[in-house]
C-alpha cells in the first residue's frame, strides 16, 4: 500500500481507537440523518422558525424529565406541543403577529429551562443540553438516540407521501377525506422527538441548523422531492463526518464544527448549484442573452 | 322506480361569521349533477367561504350542507369532491412533477403508505391525457403555463374520480386560448355527469361555460339561467357598476 493511502487511513482510523469518538460519530451520524430527512418537509412547509421554536422550547421539558426521572423524549414532546399551542393562542387571541408570538413563547420557555437548570443539582450534566456534549455521549444516551431516531425515521418513511401532500396542499388533503390537522400534529411531535435526538449531538442552540440547512441545501439541488429525501441526509451525514474529524484534529468544539461544515456545504450549493444556484442562474441568463444577440445579429 | 339523482351540491340557508364579520348570510345554492354553475360576486362576497363550507372547512352556524347526496364528510371520504385552488394558494416552486400532483388525486383510494398500484398509474395517465398535459407530465409543476397549471389540477380531480368539482377563479392569469380549452374540458366533464361550480369575476367566459349562474353577495341574490343572471340590471345588484363584461373588483 502506498504511504499516502496508509497516512489517510491512519488519519481516519486514529480517532476511532477511542471509544468516546466512536460514540460521538454514531450519535452525530444518526442525528444528522434524522434531522436532514425531517428538514425536507420543514423547509417546504415554511416551518423553519417553528423548528427553531420547538427545539428551544423542549429545554424545560427535558430538565423536568431529568428531575422526575422520566424519559427525556416525553418531556420534550409535552413542551414541544405546549410551545406550539401557546404560539397559536397568542397569535389568534391578540393583535400580535405570528413571528412575534413565536419569538415570545420559545424564548420564555427556553429561559424557564435555563432557570430550572440553575436550581437543579448536577448542573454539569444539564448544561450539556444547551451546547451539546458530543464527546461525552454515554452508551445509554446513544441507545436513546438510536431508538428515537429509528421511530422518527420509520414514521417519516411510512407516511412520506401524506406529509408531502400536507406540505403542498392541505385543502386537497382535507377534500379527499384525510385529516391534515392530525398530519400536522404528528409532524410536530416528530419535530420534538428529533430535537431530543439532535440536542445530544449539537445542543439546543444549534439543533435548528441541522433541521433547516440540509433540506434547504437539497432544495437548491433538485426539483424532485424524492431526490431531496436522498440528497439531504447524504450531504448532512458527510458534513457530520467531516465536521467531527476536523474538530478532532483542529481541537475545536465538535457540535459547532459539524454545523459549520453544513453551513459551508450550503454556501457551495447556493453559489454553484447548476439549476438553482446563484452562478448557475446568472450563467443561464447570460447564455440566453448571448443567444438572443447572435440570433438578432 | 328510478329516483332523480341527488344534487351535487345543496346548500341551504347557510350563515357563517368570521369573528364579527358576516361572510355568508342565509346563502342557498343547489347545483344538479351534469350542470355547470357560475358563482359570481365581488371579492369579499363570500365565494371562497361558500366553497369552504361545501368542503367542510368551515362549519356553518346556521343551515345545512349536502354534497353528492350525503354529508360533506361522507362525500369527502368517498372521494367525490375535488377542489381546484386559486393560483395564489399554490407554492409553484414545490419540488413535485405534474404527474406527482395528479397522483395526489388518488391518495384517498390508496392504503397506509399511499403507494400507487397499476390501476392508479393508469388513472393518472388517462387524466393527464384527457386534459392535454401528458407530454409535460415529468415537468416540475411550476414549469407550466397558467392554463396548463389549471388543467393539471383539473386532471387531479379526474384521476380522483370526483363527481363534484369546485373551481376557484380558474380563469385568472389564463390566456384566451387556454380559457377556451378549459371551457371545453369542463363542458365534457359536466356532460359525463359531474356537478361543477366555478367562482369567477370574469364574466365573458360564462355564457359558453355555465348552464346557470348565481349572484353572491353574502347571500345568493339571484340564481337562474346564465343569460338571465348576466342581464345588466341583475349584475348591478351584485356589483353596482362595471357592466363591460368584467366585474369591478
Amino acid at each position: 500500500m502506498s504511504t499516502l493511502a496508509t497516512t489517510v487511513l491512519d488519519l481516519l482510523l486514529d480517532p476511532l481507537a477511542y471509544d468516546f469518538m466512536v460514540r460521538a460519530l454514531l450519535t452525530t451520524l444518526i442525528a444528522s440523518v434524522v434531522c436532514a430527512v425531517l428538514s425536507c418537509w420543514l423547509v417546504l412547509i415554511g416551518w423553519s422558525l417553528m423548528g427553531d421554536a420547538v427545539a428551544h422550547a423542549v429545554l424545560p421539558g427535558v430538565v423536568l424529565a431529568y428531575v422526575v426521572g422520566a424519559p427525556f423524549a416525553l418531556g420534550a414532546v409535552v413542551f414541544g406541543f405546549l410551545a406550539v399551542g401557546l404560539i397559536g393562542v397568542v397569535r389568534d387571541t391578540s393583535r400580535v403577529k405570528e413571528d412575534a408570538a413565536i419569538g415570545i413563547v420559545f424564548t420564555t420557555l427556553f429561559a424557564l429551562g435555563l432557570v430550572l437548570i440553575s436550581v437543579t443539582p448536577s448542573q454539569t450534566d444539564l448544561n450539556h443540553i444547551i451546547f451539546g456534549n458530543l464527546l461525552g455521549v454515554s452508551w445509554p444516551e446513544l441507545t436513546q438516540v438510536m431508538v428515537l431516531g429509528a421511530v422518527v425515521l420509520a414514521v417519516l418513511v411510512l407516511k412520506s407521501r401524506d406529509f408531502t401532500l400536507y406540505a403542498f396542499d392541505r385543502t386537497h388533503a382535507h377534500a379527499i377525506g384525510l385529516r391534515p390537522r392530525l398530519l400536522g400534529a404528528v409532524l410536530l411531535g416528530l419535530l420534538a422527538l428529533t430535537a431530543v435526538v439532535a440536542l445530544q449531538a449539537v445542543g439546543v442552540v444549534l439543533v435548528v441548523a441541522m433541521l433547516i440547512i440540509p433540506g434547504a441545501t437539497a432544495y437548491l439541488l433538485t426539483d424532485r422531492f424524492g431526490r431531496m429525501l436522498v440528497l439531504a441526509p447524504v450531504v448532512s451525514a458527510s458534513c457530520a463526518v467531516i465536521g467531527l474529524y476536523a474538530s478532532y484534529y483542529l481541537d475545536t468544539a465538535p457540535g459547532g464544527t459539524v454545523v459549520l461544515a453544513q453551513g459551508a456545504a450550503f454556501t457551495v450549493v447556493y453559489l454553484a448549484s447548476p439549476r438553482h444556484g446563484l452562478l448557475g442562474t446568472r450563467w443561464a441568463a447570460r447564455r440566453r442573452r448571448l443567444r438572443r444577440e447572435r440570433a438578432g445579429a | 322506480m328510478a329516483t332523480a339523482p341527488a344534487p351535487a351540491v345543496d346548500v341551504r340557508e347557510v350563515t357563517v361569521h368570521y369573528g364579527e364579520v358576516l361572510a355568508l348570510d342565509r346563502a342557498s345554492l343547489r347545483v344538479e349533477p351534469g350542470r355547470v354553475c357560475g358563482l359570481i360576486g365581488m371579492n369579499g362576497s363570500g365565494k371562497s367561504t361558500l366553497f369552504k363550507t361545501i368542503m367542510g372547512l368551515v362549519a356553518p352556524e346556521h343551515g345545512t350542507v349536502a354534497v353528492d347526496g350525503g354529508t360533506s364528510a361522507r362525500a369527502r371520504r368517498a372521494g367525490a369532491v375535488a377542489y381546484v385552488p386559486q393560483s395564489e394558494e399554490v407554492d409553484w416552486s414545490f419540488p413535485l412533477t405534474v404527474r406527482d400532483v395528479v397522483m395526489m388525486g388518488r391518495y384517498g383510494h390508496l392504503g397506509l403508505t399511499r403507494r400507487p398500484r397499476r390501476g392508479d398509474h393508469e388513472a393518472v395517465d388517462a387524466a393527464l391525457e384527457r386534459v392535454g398535459v401528458a407530454p409535460l407530465a415529468s415537468r416540475q409543476i411550476g414549469r407550466l403555463s397558467g392554463g396548463q397549471r389549471k388543467r393539471a389540477f383539473v386532471a387531479r380531480g379526474i384521476a380522483q374520480g370526483a363527481r363534484v368539482l369546485l373551481l376557484d377563479e380558474p380563469f385568472a392569469g389564463v390566456d384566451r386560448d387556454s380559457e377556451a380549452t378549459m371551457v371545453r374540458l369542463l363542458r365534457e366533464l359536466a356532460a359525463e355527469g359531474a356537478g361543477i361550480v366555478v367562482s369567477t369575476h370574469d364574466l365573458h367566459a360564462l355564457p359558453e361555460l355555465a348552464d346557470e349562474a348565481a349572484l353572491l353577495m353574502r347571500r345568493v341574490l339571484l340564481h337562474g339561467p346564465t343569460a338571465q343572471v348576466l342581464r345588466p340590471e341583475n349584475l348591478a345588484m351584485a356589483f353596482g357598476l362595471g357592466l363591460d363584461g368584467r366585474a369591478e373588483r
